[in-house]
């Protein structure tokens, strides 16, 4: 062990020559910083490159849907980047029902941050009539079933309509609120959209954000 | 004229002394059962993966568009592409039979125990490497349990709190799993993780050779310098560099050719094995290669049930079985921690589970089961029952380790023989 050192200080050759250690220190700290420095500079590029490519932010750019042909009930489906983004015409009596459960649910008041503000509310959405939500299971990305017209009592009673992931078995009403003892931790998300006009969402950008 | 060829090259070169430190003098205990084959077949699973996975890229297409297509052009196309795919796909569930096996074998005999901490560390990292190489291997063939599986795996860093988002698409290349992400795990899968994997497995080797092969009984077979009578000590000629630090005593092999021949025969019958799997077998009934990856990958369309492989099962469930997502991902890492945490959980200083406490016997068979049930769980569809089950299990698994720590501080147990037995 003692005879292997690192130090060229226990050089025989060395101590016969007269040592300046503050200045050997202060040249080995100031090399060590420069080279780290170098390091640092060197990682970003490799780093970097792991970002979206201008192709991929490209493909992930705003979308329009047109709403006016969506009857009452009913879900259709959109691509935003890549994700599918459903929107649902709610009937009243659906949206009667949405109040009344809020004891069966995780964040029946949206408190966690997964909706712009404006989304913050009863029903999730801007209009109360159309539903906007990221159709991608909060627990590991599945992307959950619209199950209506009483297939989803199967899986809570006396709750006619929702969504039910198959992956894992977690449930949501039909503003994306999640139910209680499920997986997924968090209610579905609702993307940042807004109304270009009474029969056009543009997804992906909400008015007064850049 | 041969021997002055290889004076001249070993004067250069000391292929000779790695080969006899190594191989031909290395003293290996005599009593080395069946247990200590998986290391080597190990080995050679990983040579086949190398090998195969090098023949395997001449053809396959790194691309969201080409990638599944140019497996079955593989497979359909390419002469011998099928054997050469099912010699990998096979071989990647063959690598983690092995593994596992050899893993209990350390955990039986103590091999993690004192002086072999480090070489148990390497270990762990070659499984750690291993998992990160077999999930991206899997994303390849870009199926629907491809893409899904990667989707599921992927967004587990979502959990980490105020980065986790941002990590995931950078992971991703993309707002989604796509094509950026299988061409990096192309890169990674073929490049970057197996050089890491053979540079570990170099370190394995190279610590398991400087501190000595443990055995069933756990004797050591090196003794202090000046302990032994000429008598006690090996006949066979071992390596100066471990009897000029030691005596070793007469319960050894020379590595070469003892152990390496009956390592050779449990390999022939591990072939049989592999052979029938690969050919008449190859999907193992979808636990092999899972069936929903028989369709190309489609991010609209999650299949009904979502399963990783088999081999990572036993912490899927885990993951599922605890209900909150951040808490679930630390215990499915934490499950791995406690594994690689083993020398220093276990405050015993007798190895072999022959001559420890009953209470640790039972420990470490229930272990091995609470482990395969929970592979079960983690691999069949959901129902309720499965949860608590996999609950329940969740806190046997970690129990085991929080029991060896409670016992193996004032343990019972028998005296360990001061030769090899057997």
């Amino acid at each position: 062990m003692s005879n292997v050192s690192l130090d060229a200080n226990d050089s025989s050759v060395a101590e016969s020559q007269p040592q300046d250690n503050n200045r050997r220190r202060f040249l080995t700290v100031a090399t060590s910083v420069v080279g780290g420095v170098g390091v640092v500079g060197v990682a970003i590029p490799f780093i970097g490159s792991w970002n979206p490519s201008v192709k991929a932010r490209a493909a992930g750019a705003d979308v329009e849907a047109d709403i006016s042909k969506i009857e009452p009930g009913q879900l259709i489906r959109v691509v935003w980047r890549s994700k599918p983004v459903w929107i649902t015409r709610r009937t009243p009596e659906l949206l009667e029902s949405l109040t009344k459960i809020d004891d069966l649910l995780k964040d029946p008041n949206s408190e966690e941050d997964q909706q712009p503000e404006f989304a913050r509310n009863e029903y999730r959405s801007l209009k109360a009539e159309y539903s906007v939500l990221v159709g991608i299971c909060t627990h590991l990305g599945c992307s959950p079933q619209h199950l209506k017209d009483g297939a989803f009592e199967e899986y809570v009673e006396g709750v006619p309509e929702g969504f039910h992931c198959p992956c894992h078995g977690s449930k949501f009403d039909m503003a994306g609120r999640v139910f209680n003892n499920v997986p997924a931790p968090l209610n579905l998300v609702v993307p940042p959209y807004m109304y270009l006009d009474d029969n056009t969402i543009l997804i992906g950008s909400e008015e007064g954000a850049a | 004229m041969f021997k002055n060829l290889m004076d001249w090259i070993e004067y250069r070169l000391p292929i000779m002394r790695v080969a006899n430190m190594h191989a031909v003098q290395y003293p290996a205990p005599r009593n080395m059962n069946f247990w200590y084959v998986f290391g080597f077949l190990a080995t050679i699973v990983l040579v086949n993966q190398i090998v195969t996975g090098i023949w395997l890229t001449m053809s396959f297409e790194p691309s969201a568009e080409r990638a599944f297509a140019s497996v079955e052009f593989i497979m359909r196309d390419v002469e011998y592409g099928w054997i050469l795919r099912y010699m990998h796909s096979t071989g990647a569930s063959a690598f983690f039979i092995v593994v596992y096996l050899h893993m209990f074998r350390g955990m039986i005999y103590g091999s993690y125990q004192k002086p072999r901490e480090l070489l148990w560390l390497f270990g762990m990292f070659i499984y750690l490497a291993l998992m990160a190489e077999a999930f991206m291997g899997y994303v390849l063939p870009w199926g629907q349990m491809s893409y899904w599986g990667a989707q599921v795996i992927v967004s587990l860093f979502s959990a980490i709190p105020v980065i986790g988002p941002d990590l995931v698409v950078w992971i991703q290349g993309d707002y989604v799993i796509s094509g950026a992400t299988l061409n990096r795990f192309f890169a990674l899968h073929v490049i970057a993780l197996p050089l890491v994997i053979v540079i570990l497995v170099f370190l394995h080797i190279v610590a398991l050779h400087e501190v000595g092969s443990n055995n069933p009984d756990g004797t050591d077979v090196k003794r202090k310098k000046g302990s032994l009578s000429e008598d006690e000590k090996t006949k066979f000629k071992i390596h100066e560099y471990y009897t000029d630090k030691y005596d070793i005593i007469d319960d050894i092999v020379p590595f070469f050719p003892h152990i390496v021949l009956k390592d050779l025969v449990a390999f022939s019958l591990f072939l049989i094995a592999f052979c029938y799997v690969m050919f008449f077998n190859p999907g193992m009934g979808g636990y092999f290669l899972e069936h929903p990856n028989f369709e190309i990958a489609n991010g609209l369309k999650t299949p009904e049930h979502i399963f990783p492989v088999w081999y990572f099962t036993p912490f899927y469930a885990i993951l599922k079985a605890v209900p909150h997502k951040l808490g679930g991902v630390i215990c499915m890492f934490a499950a791995i921690v406690a594994l690689a945490l083993l020398p220093w959980i276990d405050r015993g200083r007798v190895k072999s589970w022959r001559y420890r406490c009953g209470l640790h016997t039972w420990n470490l068979i229930i272990f091995a089961g609470v482990f395969i049930f929970l592979g079960y769980l983690g691999g069949t569809p959901q129902e309720a029952w499965k949860i608590i089950a996999s609950q329940i299990l969740t806190i046997m698994y970690f129990g085991f380790f929080f029991l060896l720590w409670i016992y193996s501080k004032n343990e019972k147990t028998k005296p360990v023989p001061a030769r090899i037995t057997g």
